[in-house]
């Protein structure tokens, strides 16, 4: 029998870049395969070149045997490839099936498409109403609908881009039942990740990419988590050392009882949030994305002022009506999770982006700036948390995600804050530099400072933090300890089937004492 | 077929110095092309426009009479603009400031004294500053867009001026003129020769272009608003106040526009009339945009512009030419300047289409 999707010798390459050297790989009909490796390995465009949104500078690409010439996406449909992307395509204004006949040649009888739609979505088991509108749908269905959309033009080959970062723990397992059901009735699917735990329980097999090459073939449910990641990564991966720690007597930062309307209406309202963080600890707040993480980031932060200046103490001081900088005055550091355009301004050099938080370390005299300062202050940042950049003058946006939150990392730990909220630390990071910078952290919050991270990954708060909070609907819930929960705990939180939410006074025992 | 704009990653330092010569170079061709189509000689036409009016010294002299309240006013507009606080309104703001200073030296009782003229100074910036500070406070209290504001109070302004010079301060002794009487020798700036009517108020302009240039390059307040403006995010991650960018941008911009205004009428002018200015308000938003709102910038995009104004006179004095080509010359070079202007920042690239 033919492979259903062979590629031989698949090169691309972009200025100043080989994003694609030689890469071969074979798929077979009713195979689950998964390409695996770093942000900018060459997973996205390889994945590209199979769909024909971009076109190969050499190579072949075979299908069920036959060749396939230069093609565009619309060829590959009619080749049964389909494709689901990380960032969805719908339309939040219009319904389901309204969606997804957009995508369907020709005019389509939309309550006849509604029936198939209940149809498929039954029968792979991606519950979803075709009568309702998208704006209503949390992230998880849409990306159902996504899903949908690519199986009623029944696929012979899925490619799926990292569809796991926005979905809870148990909508994961939902999500491999409805692939293995795929793969066993013959669909081929290509599963982009660099998620090795879900690798290695869906995937029959794994093609390893790094720098632009195949570096491993292997099979995923022999192989080690660590070897996998050696063929990624190129060396074994910085182990991140969690040490035992000594907590603050008093919280340094708490969040008390805070409700706060959204900004927008697809916003999350937060709704009696409570929080303590002590010196010398890291508190994860998990959840599905869009639970209130950004609201809380910004309610302490200071990017948005609280209804009450006692929402929120900073070791014992009410901060809640105090804008950004007066906070960070008080020892109050904050990375955002967007590093372009609110942790640091794209156009701007590294040394003038210093300036934006930093210019409290006397870079600023009689209100004219000290240009000489800001740029040592940049050089030291790069040389001491290895930013690759060139120098204090490179441009902000000329960074890798990466090196770029590095380099704002760095700015905020070298103003020695007493609280430091990170949100999504390692986001777009590639695995060398999230080590780093979880040990950074790590490293901070041993020193006696307060670190609270709010990220999606749960494995990474698992890695790092000492006690958990989760986010649902825009409440959090107790706090827990990591030694004493565990991923299907935290999972039922996030969906917010598990246990109640925090009531309005928070409970005794949250409060944890270590001297 | 799809375009898409997206900005260049790393402007090329070259382009951007060569960018104002290809738009030059671009509109000498259009513009030939365009003469000839009109049945005249391109080398003599653009003679006259470019080069005639600089050959004598009273066209130096008018070149940079009228190249200095642009440069002045634009030179404030730079500062609310790179804050993305947009005032266009600085015609309105001229016309208060040239309103308030001459009331000053109309009708204070220091008519003989050394300091009226400081005075005027003085109550030209007040007045152009306090026009500006009525949309500063609508939008930073209100969100009220200031674009509109700006533009509808300039309308005001220009009436409020009508009604002063038909009535109250109309010059008794001006034969029913709509203007005020001549504004005392003290209230006045001295020019440098008594052939000419440049005077010694160029010397703010020149002052205003230098701390233009210290606080956009220099000062923490400039690097705030330069925040506010490319990347508001960011400024609110950082603390900065938009509506402290919001009063800043307004009142410096007024201010410098009602000072453009007091040189008006302390100097070439002499009086408050109906017609204080050919539109420098709006003409330094394009100054502000050739220069790419650069205080050395902008000092060429006012001589160009001064230039542009005087040229299109004397094609229509020499030639007989009708001022709508002068226009359309003129409309030519800008469109050039600021399409190389963008493109050396931006770049427009063909997408190749996806259907779904």
């Amino acid at each position: 029998m033919n492979p259903r999707l062979e590629l031989r010798g698949i090169s691309k390459s972009y200025p100043g870049v080989l994003a694609n050297d030689e890469i071969s790989l074979t798929v077979q009909p009713g195979e689950i395969h998964a390409i695996l490796g770093e942000n900018g390995a060459g997973k996205s465009t390889l994945m590209k070149i199979i769909y024909g949104a971009t076109h190969a500078d050499a190579g072949e690409i075979l299908c069920d045997g036959v060749a396939v010439p230069e093609h565009g996406p619309a060829v590959s449909r009619e080749l049964g490839i389909e494709m689901v992307y990380q960032h969805f395509a719908l339309f939040e204004s219009l319904t389901v099936a309204e969606n997804v006949s957009l995508s369907m040649p020709g005019n389509m009888d939309l309550k006849a498409l509604a029936a198939r739609i209940r149809d498929v979505s039954e029968k792979y088991g991606l519950p979803i109403d075709p009568d309702r509108r998208v704006l209503s749908l949390s992230v998880g269905e849409r990306q159902r609908v996504e899903i949908v959309r690519c199986l009623l033009r029944n696929p012979k080959l899925l490619i799926l881009d990292e569809p796991t970062s926005v979905l809870t723990p148990q909508a994961v397992h939902k999500l491999f039942e409805t692939l293995r059901t795929l793969a066993q009735e013959g669909c081929s699917i290509l599963y982009i990740s660099h998620k090795l735990d879900e690798v290695r329980a869906l995937c029959h097999s794994a093609t390893v990419l790094r720098g632009g090459r195949v570096t491993g073939v292997a099979d995923p449910r022999k192989s080690t988590s660590a070897e996998l990641a050696r063929m990624m990564v190129g060396n074994d991966l910085p182990e991140v050392i969690l040490t035992k720690t000594e907590l603050s007597h008093a919280p340094m930062l708490s969040v008390n009882n805070l409700s706060m309307a959204s900004e927008s209406v697809v916003g999350t309202s937060l709704k009696s949030v409570s929080l303590e963080v002590h010196g010398g600890e890291i508190v994860g707040l998990a959840g599905v994305s869009g639970n209130g993480q950004s609201e809380l980031a910004a309610a302490i932060s200071g990017e948005r002022i609280t209804n009450a200046a006692e929402d929120i103490l900073l070791e014992g001081r009410p901060i809640g009506h105090l804008d950004a900088g007066r906070r960070r005055d008080l020892g109050l550091g904050f990375v955002p999770e967007e590093r372009l355009g609110r942790g640091a301004v794209p156009p701007h050099e590294l040394s003038e982006n210093a300036l934006l938080t930093a210019h409290r370390q006397g870079m600023v005299k009689r209100g004219m700036v000290n240009r000489k300062r800001a740029r040592a202050f940049a050089r030291d940042v790069i040389d001491k948390y290895s930013v690759k950049a060139n120098g204090p003058d490179a441009k902000a946006h000329g960074l890798s995600g990466g090196n770029l939150q590095k380099y704002i990392m760095g700015r905020e730990i070298e103003m020695a804050p007493r609280v430091l909220l990170v949100s999504q630390p390692t986001w777009g990071v590639d695995v060398g530099a999230s080590a780093y910078i979880r040990q950074t952290l790590i490293d901070l919050s041993r020193s006696g400072a307060a670190v609270i991270v709010i990220s999606e990954e749960l494995e990474e708060l698992f890695e790092i933090c000492d006690r958990l909070y989760v986010f649902c609907h825009g409440a959090l819930s107790h706090s827990l300890d990591r030694n004493a929960t565990n991923v299907e705990e935290i999972g039922l939180l996030m969906s917010g089937t598990g246990g109640a939410a925090q009531t309005a006074v928070p409970s005794a025992d949250e409060v944890r004492h270590v001297v | 077929m799809l375009f898409k704009i997206e900005p260049r990653a790393e402007p090329s330092r070259q382009m951007a110095i060569a960018a104002p010569l290809i738009a030059t170079a671009m509109t000498l061709v259009v513009s030939t092309i365009f003469f000839v189509s009109l049945g005249l000689n391109p080398f003599v036409t653009l003679y006259t426009f470019f080069v005639q009016p600089l050959t004598t010294m009273n066209g130096v002299s008018e070149w940079l009479l009228k190249a200095s309240p642009l440069i002045l006013i634009a030179c404030g507009l730079s500062i609310g603009f790179r804050a993305n606080v947009w005032n266009i309104g600085a015609e309105g703001q001229l016309i208060m400031g040239a309103i308030l200073a001459t009331g000053v030296g109309l009708f204070s009782p220091w008519q003989e004294s050394a300091l009226l003229l400081p005075l005027m100074v003085v109550a030209g910036m007040a007045g152009g500053a306090a026009w500006a500070a009525i949309p500063a406070f609508l939008r930073a209290r209100m969100n009220t867009n200031e674009i509109l504001v700006t533009l509808m109070l300039s309308y005001v302004a220009a009436l409020i001026l009508s009604y002063l010079v038909h009535g109250p301060w109309r010059d008794p002794a001006g034969f029913n003129f709509p203007q005020t009487a001549l504004l005392p020798y003290s209230g006045t700036f001295e020019v440098f020769d008594y052939s000419y009517r440049l005077n010694t108020s160029i010397f703010f302009t020149v002052v205003a272009v230098f701390l233009t240039w210290l606080f956009t390059n220099r000062s923490f307040m400039g690097y705030k608003m330069a925040v506010g403006g490319v990347a508001p995010a960011a400024a609110r991650f950082a603390g900065f106040k938009s509506s402290v960018s919001v009063w800043l941008g307004l009142l410096v911009s007024g201010a410098a526009a009602g000072l453009a205004g007091m040189m008006e009428v302390a100097g070439p002018l002499g009086q408050l009339s109906s017609q204080i200015s050919p539109g420098y308000g709006f003409a330094a938003i394009i100054v502000a945009f050739i220069g790419r709102l650069n205080a050395f910038g902008i000092v060429l995009g006012g001589l160009l512009l001064s230039l542009l104004y005087l040229g299109g006179e004397t094609v229509q004095l020499n030639m007989g030419l009708p001022s709508s080509v002068a226009l359309i010359f003129q409309g030519l070079l800008l469109f050039f300047l600021l399409a190389s202007n963008f493109l050396v920042n931006f770049r427009i690239r063909r997408l190749v289409t996806r259907t779904h």
